[in-house]
């Protein structure tokens, strides 16, 4: 799947000018509320018209500048951030309305499967008023998807849900990134979502495309790592997670071992030192280099490290960094409390 | 009360039914048009639509007087060619109330139309479905409380028309003799005061059950659509 945007429109209080192009299987689109993020998906799925650019699904051209194709024609599924169920119908019309106006030869979605996999079969007589938020997100994503879409778009499905529906939403997104491998593009300002399920992050502000880069590796006051769970040590309560670089041991992982899963490590967590610290509680004591100091106004500055091929970040005062004699190339060891990665910092690769 | 009394209730209902049956798609359409849609001269259609509520009725009989009249630019060729004759007949009768009631009816479908949530419409429109489709399967029946009662003002509007009637098609007992015809013909002649009594309270009757059954309707109706 390849999904091209070049877009430039005016908007209500600024202007949107959104370039980017992306293979990833999930795209998220990161930014402050009023970024645009919302009008970026509006443009993929043709309800408003841009004034001018280019918008393309696998060569198949939705928008240029002359021609708009209606959304009807794009196959393009669309979880709204409101769930917008049809009041009138039940959930099992709701989830077949748009079921027969794909071509017939491309109709793939599995109605059985898609009920099963998020769950709906308890909900299918009910109508959406009597339906909790989580569940009617839940039918949303259903509908969007028994439309056989060529490509699926979420404006922050989680928004109007509490902690644990969103994890519970969060989770499905992932079982359908991973069993349905439908191509996504996913709107969100909270940075533990994108983590969990973005392969490529296109970070917005204020209208414009301030950068686009992977998911994995240094992302905004931390870096992600792709690790397996290696071993579960229920009477702790800790998980070993391999990396490439090495090994962390984390607090109250709720995964398998075996299973592949991206945790975050914040960059206010990781701790310097030059030599090897003994007499400490620290579990997470990792060799590796310093590969650049990012310079930052204020009393504190990232440095980013190479833990045998694995990026890292570490915040720490420029005064510690400037005492420690930090520069590209040092040998350093990183330590990371266990209990400073969670549940909450932890998502399926 | 006589048979010729019952005669003329029973032509009144006929011809309000058909006024409102006649009424619906038109209104439907007219509503849809100025709630959805932008286009030049839209002002001027919603004024045209609402003529009848501010002209004299007498204007709007006469009007359809030369247009539907056997020998109108509308009424020639349709009795030639449907064999359809609206002078003088209760199909007149039926014309002019449905004109006189269109106002009413494309008001009350508007606003529901205009009410229904254009965000829904657009979730259908990703969901491949085709315009019109949208308007039949998510804009209409969100939409069907409102336009039920809209059919009931023009039924009951209907029920009371009485100049454009007139003037159309005349006062002739048993074709276009509807109640407020009927009334004022008794009014007008010594010894009708009681016969003329009986059918006031007909038509009160009549026009307050209108009103209860839109009001019951719609509730139910929207009940439906809500929960």
């Amino acid at each position: 799947m390849t999904l091209e945007v070049d877009i430039r429109t005016r908007l209500a209080g600024f202007a949107l000018e959104v370039a980017f192009a992306t293979d990833a299987t999930v795209t998220a689109l990161f930014g402050p509320s009023g970024a645009g993020k919302t009008s970026v998906l509006n443009a993929i799925a043709g309800l408003i018209r841009p004034e001018a650019g280019h918008i393309a699904l696998d060569g198949t051209v939705f928008f240029d500048g002359a021609r708009c194709l209606p959304p009807q024609q794009r196959r393009v599924g669309y979880v709204f951030q409101e769930g917008r169920l049809l009041p009138h119908l039940t959930v099992r019309q709701n989830l077949l309305y748009g079921r027969f106006f794909a071509p017939a030869a491309e109709r793939s979605a599995d109605y059985e499967r898609i009920v099963a996999l998020l769950d709906l079969e308890r909900l299918l007589a009910r109508r959406p008023q009597t339906l909790s938020g989580g569940e009617k997100q839940r039918v949303a994503i259903g509908r969007a998807l028994l439309a056989s879409p060529r490509l699926l778009l979420l404006d922050e499905p989680l928004a109007a849900l509490d902690a644990a529906r969103k994890a519970e939403i969060l989770y499905y997104v992932e079982r359908l990134r991973d069993e349905l491998s439908l191509p996504m593009v996913f709107v969100s300002h909270t940075l533990e979502e994108v983590v969990r399920i973005a392969d490529t992050v296109v970070l917005l502000a204020e209208g414009k495309v301030v950068e686009q880069r992977a998911t994995l590796g240094r992302l905004e006051g931390g870096a992600v790592l792709e690790t397996t769970v290696a071993e579960q040590d229920l009477r702790w309560g800790l998980a070993r997670l391999d990396f490439a670089g090495g090994s962390l041991y984390a607090a109250d992982v709720n995964a398998l071992v075996g299973e592949r899963i991206r945790v975050r490590v914040r960059a206010q967590d990781v701790t310097l030192a030059l030599t090897r610290p003994t007499g400490i509680s620290i579990r997470n004591i990792l060799a590796g280099s310093v590969v650049s100091l990012v310079p930052e106004e204020g009393p504190s500055m990232d440095v980013e490290l190479d833990v045998g091929g694995t990026a890292l970040i570490a915040r720490i005062t420029r005064k510690s960094a400037m005492e420690l004699g930090l520069r590209p190339g040092l040998a350093v060891f990183a330590l990371v409390k266990s209990v400073s990665i969670d549940r909450r910092s932890v998502g399926y690769a | 009360m006589s048979e010729a009394e019952i005669g003329i209730i029973l032509l009144s209902l006929k011809v309000a039914f058909w006024a409102m049956l006649g009424t619906l798609p038109v209104a439907v359409a007219l509503a849809w048009l100025l709630a959805r849609r932008e286009f030049r001269g839209k002002a001027l259609l919603d004024g045209i639509v609402n003529l009848p509520l501010v002209l004299p009725p007498v204007v709007v009989g006469y009007l359809l007087l030369i247009a539907f009249g056997r020998n109108g630019v509308i009424g020639a060729p349709l009795e030639h060619y449907l064999g359809v004759t609206f002078a003088f007949r209760w199909t007149g009768a039926a014309l002019a109330a449905g004109v006189m009631g269109l106002p009413l009816a494309v008001r009350a479908m508007r606003q529901a139309i205009e009410a229904v949530d254009r965000r829904l419409e657009a979730a259908a429109a990703t969901l491949g479905a085709p315009p019109a489709w949208i308007f039949a399967s998510v804009t209409l029946p969100l939409a069907v409380p409102g336009i039920v009662n809209g059919l009931v003002l023009a039924f009951g509007r209907s029920l009371g028309e009485f100049g454009a009637t007139i003037t159309f098609v005349s006062n002739i007992p048993g074709e276009t003799q509807t109640l407020p015809l009927a009334i004022y013909g008794f009014t007008q002649v010594p010894g009708g005061d009681a016969q003329a009594w009986r059918l006031c309270f007909v038509s009160i009757a009549l026009s307050l059950a209108a009103l209860l059954v839109s009001e019951w309707l719609s509730r139910a109706l929207r009940r439906r659509v809500q929960s």
